[in-house]
Parts: C-alpha cells; sequence; structure tokens
C-alpha cells in the first residue's frame, strides 16, 4: 500500500508549470519539424533536440547540479554486453575533444544478489542529477530480485521515456522517412513486478495502472507536441478488453487533448497498431502508451528503419534524466568483437549534452554522427555494413 | 464414440487428418483455472488427436452455427452462403445474430448453446457496445465458455500480392483463454487500478503440447516461444519454463524462445527465421497482427479456435471493420479462408481443396484485389469469381473421386 500512496503523493505537477514551458517553447525556430530529405548539416539541426535543452529546462528543476569548474560530473552505467566497450570509447572521446564532462562510473556486479551497488548506483544519480546508461543485467534467476533496469526507473521516478524514431537517409530500410516520437510511461503498468502463484500451477501478475501517473504522462506528451510543432497524438491502448486499466489511460489521454486544441488526439488498438506501423509507419506522429505497448512500438519501429544500433532514448523524471539506447539491448553475443553499432550511445551521449546546454559539443557530435552515416556511410554490421565499431569511432574523432 | 468410426477409417484418420483435437471423454466446462486432473492421461499418445466426427450431420448434411458479428461481418458471412450454394456444399448454417448494444448475454447464451449442439462456427468479430466494465467482450466470453484453448493462424504469403517479404511461411500458436484476456480487473484506490494476468501451468502446457504436436505433423522443424520473462518472472517464467520442458519430449524439433520485444523487431527485419511460434495471448496478438501487415493485410488470413469438442473459425485477425461496412469493398478472402478451414474440419476435402484453389487463382492468378490490397475490384467481383471456379470444378468432377491430400496447400 505505501506503494501506491507513494505514487499518488508524489506527483502534483502544477499546471502552471506548464503553461510557462509552453510560453517559453513558442520560442522554438521554425526548423523543428523540417523534412528529414537534406543530407546537409541542416538534417540534423532539424529535429533532433534543437529545443530540447529548453524543454527539459523549464520542465524540471533548473539542472545540472554537479557543475564544478565548469565541468558537469555525470553518472556513468556500462552496464554489460556492448555497454564497457562502448562507455570507454565515449569517455576517451569527451576527454580528448574537450567536452567539459567528468564520467563517474558506477559498475554493478550482475550476479550479486543484494543492493548495495545499485543504491551505489541510485545516490550517484541523485547527486549528478544525469546519467548515461548501457544496459545493466540482473543474473539472478531468482524472482525476488527485480531486474536492475526497472529497479533504477522506479526509485528515481523516471515516469516519462521518450524515443524519436528517426529515419537516417543514409541507411537502406525498407520504409524511409520515418518520423515517429514515441512517449511511453516508464514505471507503471506490467512493470510494476509484482506477481505470485495463488494456487500451485496459477501465476497471477498485476498490471498497475495509476491516474496520476497517465495524467504526468499524458501532460509531458501534450507539451512535447506543442512545443515541438507535433500535429498529431496517438494513444495506444487496448482498452477493448482491459476496459478499467488501458480505459482509465485513454479517458485521461482524452481529457488532457481538451486543453490543448492545436493538437489533434486519436486512438488506436495495441493490435491494429502494429499492423499499420509494419503497413504505413508515416501515418503517426507522437505516440502516446504505456509500459508494454510502448517497448513493442519501439523495437518494431527499430525494425522498421534498421535503428536498433541506431536510435537512442530518454527517461526524465521532474529531477533526473537518463539517457540509453532506445533498444535496450545488452548485445552480450556482440561484445568483445568490435562489431557493435556505437551510433545508439553517441545518440545517447549527444542527448545528454543537449540537456545540459553544451550546445555546442552537442551540435559537433551530431554532425559528425550524421556525416558518418549518412554521407560516408560506415556502417557497421547490424546495418549492413562492414566497418568496425573502431572505424566509426575513427571516423568520428576525424570529424569532431 | 470411437466405435462409431470403422477402424479403416480411425486409421486413415490417424495418417492424414491434423484438425481439431476432440477427444473421446471430456469433463464438461473446464475452463476454471488449473484444476484439470483428467488431463494428465490425454497427453500420453499421439491418440488424443484423433478427431471425432462432428456432431451435427443429419441426412448427411452438416449443421454450422453462425455468428455474423458486427462491421462487415454480415455481408462476410452472406457471401459464404452464396459460395456454399453454389458449389452445392452439404452445410446448413445456424445463424444466430448477437445485439451489440444490449447488455443482456441472452444472444450470447444461445449462440453458445448452438455451437454446443452443432460442434463447429464460423465467427465474425461480434462487437460489444457496452462501456459498463462489468458485461466482458463477448468474444472473449465465447472463447472462455467454450474453452478454445488455442487459437492457429497459419500466415503464408501470397505471390501475387506485392509486400515487402515475400515467402513468410509462419504458424502462429497463441494461447486463447487466460493471460491478459483474463478480464479480472479493479480500482484498489481511488485513480489506482489493478489488472490481473493470470498464467496456468495446466493451460499453458496444453498449448505448448499442441505446438510441438502440430510442428511433428506438418513437418516443422522449429517451434520459438516468445514471451517477456525478463520482467514478467513469474507469469511468463512459468509459460517459458513449461515450452522448455514440453521440448524435451520432441526432441526432433528444435526449441528457443525470444522476447517479445525482440521478436518484433525479428519480424520485421527477418520472418524467415521463424517457423512455428507459441505464446501466450497478447502476445499472439500483437504478432499475428505485425505477421499480417508483413503480408499484406486484414483481409486475407484466417484464424482457427480450437477446444477439445468445438472449433470455430473466423478471420485471423479479429477486426470489425465498421468503416467499410456496406460498401462492398471488404475483403472477403479471410472468411473464405476461414470457410475452407471449416470444410477441412467437416472432412469435406473435395470443397476444401477445391475453394483453396479457387481463393489461390483469384489472388494470385487473376489478381482480383480489393482495395485494401491495392486494387479495384469490388468484393462482389472477389466472390463471382470464386463461385465460378467453384461452379466449374463441382460440375467437372465426381464426389467418388480421391482427392490426393495436399498438406503443403490446404492447412
Amino acid at each position: 500500500m505505501a506503494f501506491f500512496s507513494r505514487l499518488i503523493l508524489s506527483s502534483k505537477l502544477s499546471s502552471s508549470r506548464f503553461h510557462r514551458l509552453g510560453e517559453n517553447l513558442a520560442s522554438v525556430g521554425p526548423r523543428a519539424n523540417q523534412s528529414l530529405l537534406s543530407q546537409s548539416a541542416s538534417y540534423q539541426q532539424s529535429t533532433r533536440n534543437i529545443s530540447s535543452s529548453s524543454v527539459e529546462d523549464e520542465f524540471f528543476r533548473s539542472l545540472p547540479r554537479a557543475k564544478y569548474g565548469g565541468r558537469h560530473t555525470v553518472t556513468l552505467l556500462p552496464g554489460l554486453g556492448i555497454g564497457p566497450e562502448l562507455s570507454q570509447s565515449v569517455k576517451q572521446l569527451f576527454r580528448v575533444k574537450g567536452v567539459p564532462i567528468i564520467f563517474e562510473e558506477v559498475t554493478i556486479n550482475p550476479a550479486a544478489e543484494g543492493m548495495e551497488e545499485m543504491n551505489n548506483a541510485i545516490t550517484s544519480i541523485r547527486r549528478n542529477g544525469v546519467c548515461l546508461k548501457g544496459n545493466v543485467e540482473t543474473r539472478s534467476l531468482n524472482p525476488a530480485v527485480i531486474s536492475r533496469n526497472v529497479t533504477l526507473r522506479n526509485t528515481l521516478d523516471l515516469f516519462v521515456s521518450t524515443y524519436h524514431c528517426l529515419s537516417y537517409p543514409g541507411v537502406k530500410a525498407r520504409h524511409q522517412d520515418v518520423n515517429v516520437v514515441i512517449v511511453r510511461q516508464n514505471t507503471d503498468g506490467e512493470y510494476a513486478m509484482k506477481e505470485h502463484e495463488a494456487i500451485p500451477g496459477v501465476v497471477e501478475c498485476l498490471k498497475v495502472m495509476t491516474k496520476p501517473n497517465a495524467e504526468r504522462l499524458a501532460r509531458f506528451a501534450f507539451e512535447y507536441a506543442k512545443a515541438r510543432r507535433r500535429k498529431k497524438i496517438t494513444t495506444v491502448h487496448k482498452a477493448n478488453i482491459m476496459k478499467v486499466s488501458d480505459g482509465m489511460f485513454l479517458e485521461v489521454a482524452r481529457e488532457m487533448a481538451k486543453q490543448y486544441p492545436d493538437v489533434e488526439h486519436d486512438d488506436m488498438i495495441i493490435d491494429n497498431c502494429c499492423m499499420q506501423l509494419v503497413s504505413n509507419p508515416h501515418q503517426f506522429d507522437v505516440i502516446l502508451t504505456t509500459n508494454l505497448y510502448g517497448s513493442i512500438i519501439v523495437n518494431l519501429i527499430a525494425g522498421l528503419i534498421q535503428g536498433q544500433g541506431l536510435l537512442s532514448g530518454q527517461n526524465y523524471s521532474e529531477q533526473y534524466a537518463v539517457f540509453e539506447t532506445a533498444t535496450r539491448n545488452t548485445g552480450t553475443d556482440i561484445a568483445g568483437k568490435n562489431i557493435a553499432n556505437p551510433i545508439a550511445f553517441l545518440s545517447a551521449s549527444a542527448d545528454m549534452l543537449y540537456f545540459l546546454k553544451l550546445q555546442e559539443h552537442a551540435n559537433r557530435l551530431r554532425k559528425a554522427i550524421n556525416q558518418v552515416i549518412n554521407v560516408d556511410k560506415i556502417h557497421t554490421r547490424d546495418i549492413r555494413g562492414e566497418a568496425a565499431t573502431s572505424d566509426v569511432f575513427s571516423k568520428i574523432y576525424e570529424y569532431m | 464414440m470411437a466405435g462409431a468410426v470403422g477402424r479403416l477409417n480411425l486409421l486413415k484418420l490417424t495418417q492424414n487428418h491434423v484438425g481439431s483435437l476432440t477427444a473421446c471423454a471430456k469433463p464438461f466446462g473446464c475452463a476454471s483455472l488449473g484444476i484439470e486432473p483428467t488431463q494428465q492421461r490425454r497427453w500420453e499418445s499421439s491418440a488424443h488427436l484423433i478427431k471425432s466426427l462432428p456432431k451435427a450431420k443429419y441426412g448427411g448434411r452438416h449443421t454450422v452455427t453462425m455468428l455474423p458479428g458486427g462491421g462487415i461481418g454480415p455481408e462476410l458471412m452472406s457471401y459464404v452462403r452464396e459460395v456454399f450454394r453454389y458449389a452445392g456444399v452439404p452445410v446448413d448454417f445456424e445463424e444466430v445474430p448477437i445485439d451489440p448494444s444490449n447488455d443482456s448475454n441472452e444472444d450470447l447464451e444461445y449462440a453458445i448453446t448452438s455451437i454446443r449442439r452443432n460442434g463447429a462456427a464460423l465467427k465474425g468479430n461480434i462487437e460489444t457496445r457496452s462501456l459498463s466494465p462489468n458485461v466482458i467482450s463477448r468474444n472473449v466470453a465465447i472463447r472462455n465458455e467454450l474453452d478454445l484453448f488455442v487459437n492457429v493462424l497459419h500466415c503464408t504469403s501470397f505471390p501475387g500480392i506485392q509486400s515487402r517479404h515475400s515467402d513468410v511461411d509462419i504458424v502462429v500458436v497463441r494461447q486463447n483463454t487466460e493471460g491478459e484476456y483474463a478480464m479480472m480487473e479493479h480500482e484498489s484506490v481511488p485513480g489506482v487500478v489493478e489488472c490481473l494476468k493470470v498464467v496456468t501451468r495446466a493451460n499453458s502446457d496444453r498449448v505448448a503440447r499442441f505446438a510441438f504436436d502440430y510442428a511433428k505433423r506438418h513437418g516443422r522443424k522449429k517451434v520459438t516461444t516468445i514471451h517477456k520473462a525478463n520482467i514478467m518472472k513469474s507469469s511468463d517464467g512459468l509459460f517459458l519454463a513449461v515450452c522448455r520442458e514440453v521440448a524435451k519430449d520432441y526432441p526432433d524439433i528444435q526449441h528457443d524462445d525470444m522476447i517479445i520485444d525482440n521478436c518484433c523487431m525479428q519480424l520485421v527485419s527477418n520472418p524467415h527465421q521463424f517457423d512455428v511460434m507459441v505464446m501466450p495471448n497478447l502476445y499472439g496478438s500483437i504478432v499475428s497482427n505485425v505477421i499480417c501487415g508483413l503480408i499484406g493485410g486484414a483481409g486475407l488470413l484466417s484464424g482457427r479456435n480450437y477446444g477439445y469438442e468445438y472449433a470455430v473459425f473466423e478471420p485471423g485477425t479479429r477486426n470489425t471493420g465498421s468503416a467499410i461496412a456496406g460498401k462492398n469493398i471488404a475483403n472477403p478472402i479471410s472468411m473464405m479462408n476461414s470457410a475452407a478451414d471449416l470444410l477441412h474440419h467437416l472432412q469435406l476435402e473435395n470443397h476444401s481443396v477445391w475453394l483453396r484453389e479457387a481463393i489461390d487463382k483469384t489472388i494470385n492468378v487473376d489478381k482480383i484485389h480489393t482495395p485494401d490490397l491495392g486494387g479495384q475490384a469490388t468484393s462482389m467481383d472477389v466472390i463471382k469469381n470464386i463461385i465460378t471456379f467453384m461452379q466449374a470444378k463441382t460440375k467437372s468432377s465426381t464426389f467418388t473421386e480421391r482427392i490426393e491430400f495436399r498438406q503443403a496447400s490446404v492447412i
């Protein structure tokens, strides 16, 4: 019960803060929703993070906290699989290129069952405010030990996760010019991790949805759409079957839509949404959805645009921000072989730099990524190229 | 029941037939959770897979329940009647309309009784327009009451339809009664809603066994379990553990597993790596729709719901299609495929094969495509083409001809 009462009491975001957010974001430049076809510098500026600094600046408490002597301190959770090698490379890159960031690295032993290391990581993020994260594995088979990624999200109350799924023109995929933003609930829903065996052989799993979480998620989505000049939000749900839980989510979204008459709102059932995504992903603009469906949709779109190694995701709470790759894969089988695609991690780092208002460095990094992927087409194996991770990094070094 | 079928016929059935899992004796109404003591003996041999004859066969004609549902359902059902009439199929339909806005369950109960009596049904998507959470979805009610515990969707590409992936051939075996569709929700504290997802060992076991049996009988090489056991460790973990246990009984068939997120991604990039997929309810719904999207649309595939005693056939993606109802543009192929499945279930092999050939010819050779497939034809054009073909076939062949059971094309 404490869990529930905490949820209800914790989120009392005033709408005045949102309105202030809206005013400040009205000054978003005209390039916010430019078309993606040009491969020049304007491409990478067009839709990625041009105003993310001002979005987050107003939306959350002013950050960053840990800024000493002009250098920010950021927590780094390498995780497992390809995480450590990519984190080291990014650390090196930032050091060489003079990006004013100090990484505080926290390693977490996957087999350990205690919460000590996890608590260290969480304390570190609380102190620094920002985190760059790989996929933290939880190798314990004991169902009492819940997934560490989930623990992190729940403890820090990272209630929303956004993914901007933008096609890279230089990557061959079955669908081109996809530009979909996914706003996904990150703490509620199926990931509540409350299960029990009622009778031997019968397992019940609780999916918990709360109204405050749904409200702040909807509000975030609409403010985001308004700020980035997005035209339409589609709520994806399964309210025909889960009438009360997804029904509540849908109702909250509809109520919120009335307060934002400029942004169109409709809804779709998850089954149909998946089918539509596969046939015609261009009909979607912003997708607002719950935890599990969001996970499925992100991976689906990543598959459509060959983006599993390219897309990055941002997790926000009211005070913290955690940046990671969109598809949350550990990549254990490609670890250490120098074939992993580092772009997702680099993209997450660029997101982080925008968040920390280091525009210049962020722009440099984005330009470099753009150059490498779209112009020089140095593709790793997952996007059907031949390059190695180190090749990609050396080119990024060159261009930054 | 077994005595009614001659020995030779029985042998032929075991060799050839793949259909439903009607068994000889079955405790009545075992939709309850996990309490299935008589199930243990069922899985000891594949004898339980012998299909007993459908129940309502009088004077050589079968009676089948027809549930038109809402949206495009009624018009598609009328097409089925037309085709059956022209082809001389010895099937009578007992139509049971269900009023969507009516809160009481009378119609629904009558429908269920009718299916119990007839043993087989052809169904559209039934709308439940009631907003009250006490009235559960009628489709779900039918599945739960009749214990139609597995849904099979055989997804094959049509060569005549342009899609981004060709030669897709995946069988989706999906748990049909429990999981997220248990429909048990409540508001524990104002503003906090809890929804129960129930997974039982018994149900998971029989779905897994069905999948492996199916794979074995159809010469399939691999079964993939789709789950999310990294997050839902106990529930999907149980499902996965049960699938792995069952896999040990079938050493010839490869078994692996994949998380639903990764599965969607793989399906979209490379669907040819999948063969048979077995999964709980919600993921099955999502995966079916993804594959339908890959193949070319919701209007093509048919889904089969099997229980121990009943079989219900319906279009694969359970769409009502209210927006296109009455406009003569709905794609009737999914209902035609369901009808062909029904004919196969009723052992009317000749008609089943001819209907499939008719569909094949219409879509792939004559390329009469409705607007959802990118063509210009109306539903009636498609149906007329099928009828022409069926008429020609029924006139030219005699009923005593033996038709070779073409495994690959029929199922």
